[in-house]
């Protein structure tokens, strides 16, 4: 039996939709033409005004948004709204050190919590469940976007947060948590503490949301298995809102993305042309109901494919296959966005030679982050202490530009494989994408 | 007096140190004293050999990272509590240790300590008015 949290939206009929995006998508454009100086320029330079926009056919007309841009315009350029009519700020990772702000309006949380709760219902959510988030609390948007869902779907929220898996394996078994929504690999990593404790017949799980990064169908099986409970992918991004911009149904193909309110395009990388349905390419959002952070066609480099084939759940919203890849050099660790660059920053401000390497690797189902440094004369002495006391130091800053730790290790001059054109500054072993 | 250590970053891998220890025997030169600190991932050797000159350009040549240090090098007798009454009389003059390692030659009753400390001039100072040696580097080569 599949359940919806707002089934005349969910199951519209495609006119409905088109007809919905078509009257929103006029009214938005002229929403940020008017309140948003930066993208107004934007749209000068391309010559095109409000009126050029009327249905979602004329969409290619706009100019796009990259991050660059929200870097740029950090942090009000691309606020739509006053102040005072926002209530909350969100945050992630910008390409350097600035890191990407996103405002809310109480209406924009207001639709940001239903896109979570129809994610919940639609794995099985109901006022009857006990929903336990750990994702992060705070400027991440995983934790506050679940929890917001759950309080509509009516369910008991228990706010864990991330970390502590002592505490939450006991309030998972004390308090019956029923619907688990974490980082995949945090998922695998519960499931396998819980074996340990032997306590797979003590935990009342029947469901799992999890995002936030890329997992492969080989993880979910393995979840699926290890905890007795359907695994099910949720998909978003800070700047468009956060979790909830699209979500798995019980067919688990694929994430019907809620067109009532992200429009979704698939562009050519390179070209910035537009794909037709079925193509491989990167997917780009336009907010259509968003006020205080209205983002038009905003390109998240995220690789995927669209479908509109007929959904066996009933929806009739488009769906978006998992993420193939990215356009850019952004890694997802531990759920967190980390670009080359903001390490490379670090270095740079510290001293250390352009030469380094990262190597992601994913070890017991937890994300690790290894910075190779070269040694150099100037780092170097005689005494242990005095290096390893540097190493701690990089290891601080580290922390303190990407909110994760990074372990650090110095090798041998010349060891790092220079290379002609671009360096290979990533090696990332997870293969998350085949 | 003092002689000089050179002080090579090696990575903490199998090998490493073999590579090393060739280049010093294809060179011909020999080390009178050796010790390593060591973490996870990497190393520090810290070496006393006969020529210094000549081992810093070699090893520069062969792209090691390294550093030359002034240590001190204490003759001691070579009996209980020989070393013991030096490392007091150190301490006692308020100067730190922040490490150090012994070595013998083939004198007997004699063995050498190696002093990596945070004031030469003081330690120095305190060694000679007890009476004791330390070796220059000239003195080394004929050890």
């Amino acid at each position: 039996m599949e359940n919806y949290y707002q089934p005349e939206i969910e199951c519209a009929s495609a006119e409905q939709i088109r007809a919905w995006q078509n009257e929103r998508l006029v009214k938005q454009v002229k929403h940020v033409y008017d309140n948003v100086p930066y993208y107004r320029k934007k749209m000068v330079e391309k010559g095109v005004e409000p009126g050029d926009v009327k249905s979602i056919d004329d969409l290619y007309k706009l100019p796009f948004l990259t991050k660059d841009d929200l870097r740029e315009a950090y942090p009000y350029g691309l606020l739509a709204k006053p102040l005072e009519d926002c209530v909350r700020i969100q945050s992630t990772s910008g390409t350097t050190g600035r890191r990407v702000v996103a405002f809310y309006t109480q209406n924009d949380i207001d639709l940001w919590d239903e896109c979570c709760a129809r994610a919940i219902v639609a794995a099985g959510g109901t006022n009857k469940d006990v929903v336990h988030v750990c994702y992060g609390y705070g400027l991440f948007t995983g934790g506050p976007g679940l929890n917001g869902g759950s309080h509509k779907v009516g369910s008991l929220t228990l706010p864990m947060s991330s970390g502590n898996t002592e505490r939450q394996i006991q309030f998972m078994t004390d308090l019956g948590s029923t619907i688990l929504c974490c980082t995949p690999s945090y998922a695998a990593y519960l499931a396998e503490s819980i074996i340990e404790r032997g306590l797979q017949g003590s935990i009342k799980l029947k469901a799992g949301i999890f995002g936030a990064e890329a997992w492969t169908e080989e993880m979910r099986h393995d979840i699926e298995e290890k905890l007795g409970i359907k695994a099910y992918d949720i998909y978003g991004l800070t700047e468009i809102s956060g979790p909830g911009v699209s979500f798995e149904c019980s067919e688990q193909t694929g994430m019907h993305i809620n067109e009532d309110h992200f429009i979704a395009e698939i562009i050519d990388p390179v070209t910035e042309e537009v794909l037709p349905e079925g193509s491989k390419g990167e997917l780009v959002f336009t907010s259509i109901t968003k006020e205080a952070f209205p983002l038009l066609r905003y390109r998240t480099r995220d690789i995927t494919v669209l479908s509109r084939e007929k959904c066996s759940c009933g929806r009739t919203h488009v769906k978006m296959k998992k993420p193939m890849g990215r356009s850019d050099d952004m890694l997802i660790v531990k759920g967190v966005n980390v670009f080359p660059s903001q390490i490379e920053m670090v270095l740079m401000n510290k001293g250390y030679p352009a030469n380094y390497q990262i190597i992601v690797d994913r070890v017991h189902n937890s994300d690790t982050i290894e910075v190779q440094v070269e040694m150099t004369p100037e780092m170097f002495s005689d005494n242990v202490g005095e290096i390893t006391g540097r190493e701690k130091e990089l290891v601080g800053a580290l922390k303190a530009m990407l909110g994760i730790y990074a372990k650090v290790k110095l090798v041998a001059p010349k060891t790092i494989q220079r290379s002609e054109g671009k360096a290979v500054r990533v090696i990332d072993k997870r293969n998350l994408y085949k | 007096m003092t002689v000089k250590q050179i002080s090579v970053f090696l990575e903490n891998k199998p090998g490493k140190l073999a590579e090393f220890t060739d280049i010093l025997t294809d060179n011909q030169i020999d080390m009178r004293a050796l010790s390593l600190a060591e973490t996870e991932d990497f190393g520090i050797l810290r070496i006393i050999v006969d020529d210094v000159y000549k081992t810093s350009t070699v090893l520069k040549e062969a792209g090691y990272v390294f550093s030359i240090t002034k240590v001190l090098a204490v003759e001691i007798p070579d009996t209980p509590g020989g070393l013991g009454n030096v490392i007091h009389i150190i301490g006692d003059s308020g100067v730190n240790i922040e490490y150090m390692y012994a070595f013998t030659t083939k004198k007997q009753g004699i063995a050498f300590m190696i002093f990596r400390v945070h004031n030469n001039e003081k330690a120095l100072e305190v060694l000679l008015k007890n009476g004791y040696h330390t070796v220059c580097q000239e003195e080394l080569k004929e050890l």
